[in-house]
């Protein structure tokens, strides 16, 4: 039993925190979450410099991490600095290549590592509310290819991307497992339009239509109709990431309102003084050392077997949107009227905070997950 | 960063779970697992098996008959003991008087009581809160006034001692007794022991809730002390009583209790039937059945985290606050679930069934006997040991700074 980082890992730790707190102040952050990019390609560029990208793939794929406690430690200093660069993209995207792709295919993870490529998952579809298997998307066999037909939904900085990584169903009935393929499908593909928006937490994400979208045999990533449990690997990658982002988050969210409370006087005194808000506080930190706890347990189950790892990124997921949400709404409430304005960076951490629930599963999903997982 | 036990930590544990295979007496942890209630003489039976084996005062240094486990090996063995229905150890001599006479006990008290608290000589009861010190346990107001007669130096004690756990069973108290009035009240209080025989000492049952004889009063009326019992400094009794409050609690929260009642609760959610499937298939109960079982995993690690930190020998800070809230939140939770698994049959109260002896058919599910008593008993959880609202203070005033 040890709880301590390797020295390799807490000198990235060092980095990158480093790199975030001189680089990524609250109103370079809030300018770049509100552009119309909706992230920095100059920063991003920087990020893949310093290596952080790389942290997150094997040396075998051609990074120098990889380990569920490198992805961690990564993402959450990325959530102290509410970094809105499409990290989680190029997570996902490389670790599902990594897993099914074929050697042509993982010079892409190259690609991402150094920056050069911005990539998307393109997976969750108007109606299937969070549902992994849920997928109505087609994609039809012909001459030397496939052609897609589908809409995506929510699909982060896909507008920036070049390349997406699309689920499409090649067999069986809409909700099965069986029968769903990947496909490595370039942004620019003729037919594929993208309806791009801003993020309430910042960031931009879009709509993605899919007409008749022609792509080679090259695009098929893994073997057809076995798509499922690639996405599951991948998106297991994808959910920690999210789980350790919302930790750093819940961290600096805490240390601003442990501030507010120390220096916010009313009737003559700190309104840390209070019992109200002291009991309140002591719970949101008991929470968030909770929320460490869970973020711990998934990171060492990442190289498990499935059931095992599977319970364990659902109970850290679940967790973090019950802990997450608690955070943010009584951060919110112990700053009283200045947590409701956009100027006040806690608001921003607050949003994020909540927005994580809403991606790859919220808590529901996560706990229902969970509990199927064990019947299993 | 490894969540798993070295080669060594998990050889421990073996060597644990071998012992208790071989000397835990099936009498025993079939009362236990049934919530069924123990004996005195049940209790001191796994004393003595464990003080054999030299592994009773395992929180003790080897010099006064510890087995000079690290932080790790003891939170094996409590878990361990939890999983295979040992009863728990009385912590009133062993874990809590033991280390206050090892750290600031005179040699004489250490030769003399040490060794009787090992061989059950002495069985000790807490004489900490009184009916106007829960909380504010500062404010003690029973009374040791030092006087010399032809018998020696010696206090004379008046005053009321109340949630006295296991008095009943017990010849020697521990009491935070107030000897000067003058200075500010922490201040005041000193750590006297006192014989439960000296006349003026009177012993008297509260009954819980669950209809259990757990705790009692202790009365003192002019009961006569000798000086020599006093542990430490006179005056000084509220740094001892503080240190015996944060010792060793790197086990509060119990994650081997919850551990053991979580896989009773399985069983039971397995079995009882609902709508015409097992209760673990309802989706209401396997929610709440989930969300606790994920708590105590994030729980145990958080624990194991306080152990790390403290593996070098040190004593855990206001960090086993939050075990301590957590922890009995979590137990709360688990009797609650066991209590709404049994549905109508959490009503009938067979007190009979909870002793020796009752060899009556069940009344509805096995488990239903003490369902519902051991969830009354279990509110204690959140009250004893500095309530959970206190625990609160302590984190914002420790930890937070506020």
């Amino acid at each position: 039993m040890n709880f301590q980082h390797t020295e390799d890992r807490r000198m990235l730790a060092d980095t990158l925190n480093r790199f975030v707190s001189e680089q990524y102040g609250f109103e370079t952050r809030d300018k770049l979450a509100r552009s119309d990019l909706g992230f920095s390609r100059e920063l991003w560029g920087q990020f893949a410099e310093l290596g952080i990208i790389g942290a997150l793939f094997s040396e075998a794929e051609g990074g120098f991490g990889g380990d569920g406690f490198d992805i961690a430690v990564v993402f959450e200093s990325l959530g102290r600095g509410l970094v809105v660069e499409p990290f989680l993209g190029a997570l996902i995207v490389g670790q599902a290549v990594a897993h099914a792709g074929n050697d042509a295919q993982k010079a892409l993870i190259a690609n991402l590592i150094d920056g050069s490529v911005v990539a998307a998952l393109a997976h969750d579809e108007p109606g299937s509310h969070y549902e992994l298997s849920n997928v109505t998307t087609r994609a039809v066999r012909r001459a030397n290819g496939w052609v897609l037909a589908g809409a995506k939904a929510v699909v982060q900085q896909a507008e920036e991307a070049g390349v997406l990584l699309v689920s499409a169903r090649t067999s069986g009935a809409d909700g099965a497992e069986d029968g769903i393929s990947l496909f490595l499908v370039p942004r620019d593909a003729a037919g594929l339009t993208v309806r791009g928006y801003r993020k309430i937490d910042g960031g931009r994400a879009a709509e993605v239509v899919l007409d008749d979208v022609c792509v080679g045999d090259g695009a098929l990533l893994g073997p057809q109709d076995a798509g499922f449990a690639t996405l599951e690997h991948s998106i297991g990658f994808g959910v920690l990431a999210l789980c350790a982002e919302a930790l750093g988050a819940m961290d600096v969210a805490k240390d601003f309102t442990l501030e507010y409370l120390r220096t916010r006087k009313q009737f003559g005194v700190a309104i840390g003084s209070f019992q109200a808000l002291q009991h309140r506080m002591a719970d949101l930190l008991l929470e968030i050392e909770q929320a460490r706890s869970a973020v711990i347990n998934a990171a060492a189950a990442l190289g498990t077997g499935r059931v095992t790892r599977e319970r364990a990124l659902s109970a850290a997921k679940y967790s973090i949107g019950r802990i997450g949400a608690l955070v943010a709404e009584e951060c919110i409430q112990l700053h009283g009227g200045i947590g409701m304005t956009w100027e006040l960076p806690l608001a921003h951490y607050a949003k994020r905070l909540v927005m994580i629930d809403h991606q790859l599963g919220d808590e529901d999903h996560h706990l229902e997950r969970y509990i199927a997982l064990g019947r299993s | 960063m490894d969540l798993n036990f070295t080669r060594e930590e998990e050889a421990f544990r073996e060597r644990i779970v071998h012992f208790l295979q071989a000397k835990l007496p099936q009498r025993l942890s079939d009362k236990v697992r049934h919530g069924k209630r123990l004996t005195r003489a049940d209790m001191a039976e796994w004393h003595a098996i464990l003080n054999e084996q030299g592994w009773l005062a395992n929180h003790w240094p080897e010099q006064y008959g510890g087995p000079g486990w690290n932080a790790v090996q003891k939170f094996i063995f409590e878990n361990e003991c939890a999983l295979a229905g040992a009863p728990r150890i009385v912590p009133f001599g062993v874990n809590m008087l033991g280390p206050v006479l090892i750290k600031y006990g005179s040699e004489a008290q250490k030769r003399y009581w040490l060794p009787r608290i090992l061989d059950g000589s002495d069985w000790w009861c807490q004489g900490y809160s009184e009916p106007g010190a829960g909380s504010d346990l500062a404010a003690v107001k029973t009374t040791a006034v030092r006087g010399t007669d032809a018998n020696g130096s010696h206090y004379i004690v008046n005053g009321q001692k109340t949630w006295t756990t296991l008095g009943q069973h017990a010849n020697m108290i521990f009491c935070l007794v107030r000897t000067a009035t003058d200075a500010r009240k922490q201040e005041g209080i000193s750590f006297l022991l006192v014989d439960m025989k000296t006349p003026g000492v009177e012993v008297r049952p509260i009954i819980t809730l669950d209809g259990e004889h757990e705790i009692n009063e202790v009365f003192f009326t002019d009961v006569r002390v000798p000086a020599e019992n006093l542990v430490g400094e006179e005056n000084k009794g509220w740094t001892y009583a503080k240190y015996l409050l944060t010792y060793e609690r790197t086990n509060i929260a119990g994650v081997g209790f919850s551990a053991a009642a979580l896989e009773r609760l399985r069983k039971v959610a397995a079995k009882v039937l609902r709508n015409g499937r097992p209760l673990a298939d309802d989706p209401l109960f396997a929610t709440r059945l989930a969300r606790v079982e994920i708590d105590l995993e994030n729980m145990k690690t958080t624990n194991l985290r306080v152990i790390a930190a403290v593996a070098g020998g040190g004593v855990p800070g206001a960090e086993s606050s939050m075990l301590k809230i957590r922890g009995t939140e979590i137990r709360q939770e688990i009797s609650s679930l066991l209590r709404r698994a049994m549905g109508p049959y959490a009503q009938p109260f067979i007190e009979d069934a909870l002793h020796d002896g009752y060899d009556e058919p069940p009344v509805g599910p096995e488990e239903a006997a003490s369902a519902a008593a051991l969830y009354f008993n279990n509110r204690k959880l959140s009250i004893f040991g500095g309530s959970n609202e206190i625990q609160k203070n302590i984190i914002s005033k420790m930890i937070l700074g506020l």
